[in-house]
């Protein structure tokens, strides 16, 4: 090959990954080295592409970005300019005191903002969000009018439902889920509890778990497990999303990051059979818990590196990357048209989902849950023995840290 | 060697091992024994977090962590003794387990849990270890000579590869849909899941390890074999001795002593076994002494470790090795000792 037509292909490329990667145009042009640290999901994925067209910016995208971040914005100076959070994840910079308050550069940048998407914490403006999310149902609508099941309102009826598709034979298993066993299992039984209406502390944050709430909670997860992979255990919100989309499962509760992927006619054999519905019913409210995702601004930077990052995230975050991802996530910013796949999401909320209890003590909750429910499932404890175990587990953290 | 020339050799690594080794597990063990506790306080928050249709704000007691001046988060170091080894070992069971004479109920403790699979993980992967590794050393010894260098390099290949990398291609092979499982599936006419049971995650762990260390076995064996004295071999078969015999007789007896230090280097890795338990996402049914270390020091949501826990739990694992690989070195002092080494 030429010289020539080798620099023509290199080219080319160059010319229509600039096409495809950066017709985000930007209003601001950045002078400040910005880095930031976020989870790895779709949504993260335009967010940083068009805060990346103000220049001088890295992001760095991770799914494993909890255990950094606490750490890297403690240092000083942080080791990231911006951190993409979500109510769960944003507890421990509270708690240390990493992030900064944004009020100042609200008012000053910040017109764009709806009033929803200021996080506030003890009257202070502490993040901008940029998205909602929960888990809720999606099912093969296909499967279901064929056999003639209607839409699973109760986790019963998602029983009876799987039983159907069981006998039916028309996919693998009928159902799938996050259950991988650690945060993902954890959060299920968060999901589920909530949904029964149960409240996980007593006073002086002691566990208030082990209750007849406790136990519906984790039989029903059990109940679903007869209907999944059986390797459940190592199945986390990719995996189950890959069951959906390569028609391996016929329903499941999932995050609703995951529905626009699954009329992605690139990676998905089911486009446009997924309906979206409500997170089922438990005893009192829907079996699913709400939250937010947005963006925080680290404490030990200089205040110009600051002023720079807030102006590159209103970049990132305007009605122009909307129009251009409108499904890749349920965003709260103006400019957002809720399109089919955020009914599910949207119903979810309608039906009384509360928020994820985030907090100090919650941290230490979801890790005991993590690793003790999977005992439950694998049949080595029974529903009695696993939850006073995770109240075991838990006292133990809490002790540690100092909470109890 | 002098006395003199031996220290001059052996200082500095004396002295490295102190600095690096010594110090940092006095540290470990002193952590053992004491938490950090951070000063936490309730306090009223007043939040607003966003909901779907407008924001959703509520005032709630809050425990929180104070900060210092400095905007750092205040700890009180407590000592609490022997606390953190009783909360990872649960004597209560442990007596309950005597009494009853049912040492199965002591698997719902983590820590006897994953000791139990971290001990028949090393006893059994030993001596397929040295066998298999023998038997390729003598096979490869025996090649014709143009073809031994390709050979030692494919053989070497399997400890070549990074440990975890090695594990996920195992699982990416094994999984539900993994090449393997569908053909096992399609030949047996069965539905396959390695990754469900404990026993069949736990021979995937044994076979991988053996795949992956037995190429170290070999190629120390194999370099053994190179310094055998041809002349004693020659004679024995003037003796009218077999192949079996000059294997019992003169081949085991001159690698003994690496066959004794594979041993030890395989017995302190394995008791070490964790990137199995990562890659092959098993802790919910297997877990290893190394991965409940680790889950202790991994940050939890709201951003905690929990260092005591953990270094309780590395002070046993440290302790177990050292009984586990006591009649091994044992064997070499007296060995040393009588001059044999």
């Amino acid at each position: 090959m030429k010289l020539k037509s080798i620099i023509a292909i290199l080219t080319a490329t160059f010319i229509s990954t600039s096409v495809w990667g950066g017709h985000h145009a930007c209003d601001y042009k950045n002078k400040e080295e910005l880095t930031m640290l976020s989870n790895s999901y779709d949504a993260w994925k335009a967010v940083t592409n068009a805060m990346a067209s103000c220049g001088n910016f890295t992001a760095t995208l991770d799914k494993d970005f909890q255990q950094k971040h606490s750490d890297a914005l403690a240092a000083n100076p942080s080791l990231y300019d911006i951190v993409g959070i979500s109510n769960g994840s944003i507890t421990p910079l509270i708690n240390a005191g990493t992030v900064r308050p944004l009020d100042d550069l609200v008012k000053k940048y910040g017109s764009q903002l709806l009033p929803n998407q200021l996080i506030k914490i003890d009257g202070k403006i502490m993040a901008i969000a940029m998205s909602v999310n929960n888990q809720h149902m999606m099912y093969r609508e296909d499967i279901f009018s064929k056999l003639g099941i209607s839409e699973p309102k109760t986790w019963s009826d998602v029983l009876s439902a799987a039983e159907k598709i069981k006998a039916s034979g028309m996919v693998e298993y009928p159902y799938g889920g996050a259950f991988k066993s650690g945060w993902n299992i954890a959060e299920e039984f968060v999901n589920m509890y909530l949904g029964n209406g149960g409240s996980f502390f007593g006073s002086g944050n002691a566990p208030a778990i082990n209750n007849a709430m406790g136990v519906k909670s984790l039989e029903t997860l059990k109940k679903l497990t007869a209907y999944m992979d059986p390797e459940y255990l190592a199945s986390d919100s990719t995996y189950a999303q890959k069951q959906m989309q390569q028609e391996k499962i016929a329903m499941g509760v999932l995050w609703a990051t995951r529905a626009a992927a699954m009329d992605n006619a690139e990676e998905s054999k089911v486009v446009g059979k997924i309906k979206m519905v409500s997170a089922p019913m438990g005893d009192a409210r829907p079996a699913s818990s709400l939250w937010w995702d947005g963006i925080a601004i680290a404490k030990n930077i200089s205040d110009a590196e600051a002023e720079a990052a807030f102006q590159v995230i209103m970049e990132g975050i305007d009605k122009e990357m909307v129009k251009a991802n409108n499904d890749k996530a349920v965003w709260l910013i103006d400019g957002y048209k809720a399109g089919k796949s955020a009914m599910g999401a949207k119903m979810t909320a309608d039906n009384g989902a509360v928020p994820y209890p985030s907090g100090t003590r919650m941290g230490a909750m979801h890790g005991a849950l993590g690793t003790v429910v999977p005992d439950f499932l694998t049949g080595k404890k029974s529903a009695k023995e696993t939850l006073a175990a995770i109240e075991d587990a838990y006292i133990a953290k809490a002790k540690e840290q100092g909470l109890m | 060697m002098k006395n003199r020339d031996f220290i001059f050799f052996v200082g500095p690594s004396l002295v490295a091992m102190f600095v690096c080794i010594a110090i940092p597990l006095m540290f470990v063990l002193e952590q053992s024994f004491f938490v950090n506790k951070k000063v936490y306080k309730e306090v009223e928050v007043e939040s607003c977090v966003a909901g779907f249709t407008g924001q959703i704000c509520s005032v709630e007691m809050q425990t929180k962590p104070q900060l210092d001046e400095k905007g750092e988060i205040i700890t009180q170091k407590e000592f609490v003794g022997l606390e953190s080894y009783e909360r990872l070992i649960n004597f209560d069971a442990v007596k309950k387990a005597f009494w009853q004479q049912n040492f199965l109920e002591l698997e719902n403790v983590k820590f006897f849990s994953a000791l139990r699979f971290t001990v028949t993980f090393c006893l059994i992967t030993l001596p397929f270890v040295i066998i298999l590794g023998l038997v390729i050393a003598l096979t490869v010894n025996n090649l014709l000579s143009s073809l031994k260098g390709p050979i030692i390099f494919v053989s070497l290949l399997p400890f070549i590869i990074t440990p975890i990398i090695g594990a996920l291609s195992i699982r990416w092979l094994f999984v539900g849909d993994g090449i393997i499982t569908a053909f096992l599936e399609w030949l047996t006419n069965s539905n396959i899941s390695m990754f469900s049971n404990s026993w069949t995650l736990e021979l995937m762990m044994i076979l991988y390890r053996i795949w992956h260390v037995c190429p170290f076995a070999f190629i120390v064996f194999y370099a053994g074999l190179q310094t055998i004295n041809k002349e004693m071999l020659e004679s024995a078969i003037v003796d009218g001795a077999n192949r079996y015999h000059r294997l019992r007789f003169i081949i085991i007896p001159h690698l003994m002593p690496l066959i004794v230090f594979v041993s030890l280097i395989h017995l302190m890795d394995s008791y070490r076994v964790f990137e199995e338990i990562i890659a092959f996402s098993s802790d919910a049914y297997v877990i290893s002494l190394q991965w409940l270390t680790y889950d202790f020091l991994r940050l939890d949501d709201t951003g905690n470790r929990y260092i005591s826990s953990a270094s309780a739990s590395s002070i046993l694992t440290m302790i177990g090795i050292s009984i586990l690989l006591y009649p091994l070195i044992k064997k070499t002092w007296n060995d040393y000792r009588e001059g044999k080494l």
